[in-house]
């Protein structure tokens, strides 16, 4: 048997050790991204997800304007800070919509009365099912959607102050 | 004392698990009248992923997105929709990472190939071997 062949085990061995050394350093990430990015927005017509404001349908998005559909919920702790920062995108001059996941129209009005309302308009999807239509997997989450109504963008997570630039970037190649 | 007090609040405190106020769906937790039909999503529910504990079936999880979940394949084939067909709209949605059933998607292929050339190595080595 030749050198080769007789270290050929031991080099495989440790190609398979560095293969889980490099694995276990960089874990892959837990992010489920929805396919729907470059389609059309699902069509849907929510209910009001809060008395005071209109209720939400695909017929909004198709205004020519990029919108910002922004995925929250009352009982979602990030979103409490988001609602700051998107307070700042509106005050800049973008759409907002919201959709409120399994979510009351008084909390709903609690929440935005305590943290801030940057929202147009806001739906209600009380049974999570317009957030699997659209290949979301929790709260919260944001999509940009292009002013044919077409899904430019996914954000899962919370907008950070230090995603306005890149949002806005987003939302001005959505135009 | 104090440490008690603490201790008291600590055991009748509720987790700070990001649930919503609202009940479950429906039919998340609740079976189909026709067997037939609870066997067929039984067995869907048993190979779609949960988005949350993402080692767990949505059948086995006990999030409130995989409850939703449930009551949308429930209610789907309750409507007679075939449960393949549902599996093919929420690949569109989440791709193939939310079903456990492998895919024929030619990323796998080779995963698939595997056996077969392990097969062909040793029936190789063994014939050496006898040859010899």
């Amino acid at each position: 048997m030749s050198r080769a062949v007789r270290f050929a085990p031991l080099a495989v061995f440790l190609v398979i050790v560095i293969a889980l050394i490099w694995r276990l350093a960089t874990p892959t990430s837990t992010f489920v991204p929805s396919r729907l990015e470059g389609k059309p927005l699902p069509a849907f017509d929510l209910g009001p997800g809060v008395d005071t404001k209109p209720a939400l349908s695909t017929r909004d998005f198709a205004d020519g304007q990029p919108h910002i559909l922004n995925i929250f919920a009352s009982w979602c702790v990030p979103c409490v800070s988001e609602v700051k920062v998107l307070q700042e995108l509106k005050a800049r001059g973008a759409a907002i919509e919201g959709i409120a996941i399994r979510d009351t129209p008084e909390d709903v009005a609690a929440f935005l009365a305590r943290n801030g309302d940057p929202y147009d308009r806001i739906g209600s999807d009380p049974q999570s099912a317009l957030q699997i239509a659209l290949g979301s997997s929790g709260v919260p989450e944001s999509f940009i959607i292009d002013g044919r109504g077409v899904i430019r963008y996914q954000h899962i997570g919370p907008i950070e102050r230090s995603d306005i630039g890149m949002i806005e970037h987003k939302l001005e190649q959505a135009r | 004392m104090k440490r008690l007090l603490l201790l008291i609040a600590l055991m009748i405190a509720h987790p700070l698990f990001a649930d919503s106020n609202l009940p479950p769906a429906y039919w998340s937790d609740r079976q189909l009248p026709d067997p037939k039909q609870e066997a067929q999503a039984r067995g869907l529910m048993e190979q779609i992923r949960c988005l949350v504990c993402q080692g767990q079936s949505i059948a086995d999880s006990d999030a409130e997105i995989a409850g939703d979940m449930r009551d949308l394949v429930r209610r789907r084939i309750a409507a007679g929709e075939a449960p393949s067909s549902i599996r093919a709209w929420l690949i569109q949605r989440y791709g193939t990472w939310i079903t456990f059933k492998p895919t024929a998607e030619p990323a796998a292929w080779p995963l698939w190939a595997l056996p077969l050339v392990l097969l062909l190595v040793a029936g190789y080595l063994v014939r050496r071997r006898i040859k010899r």
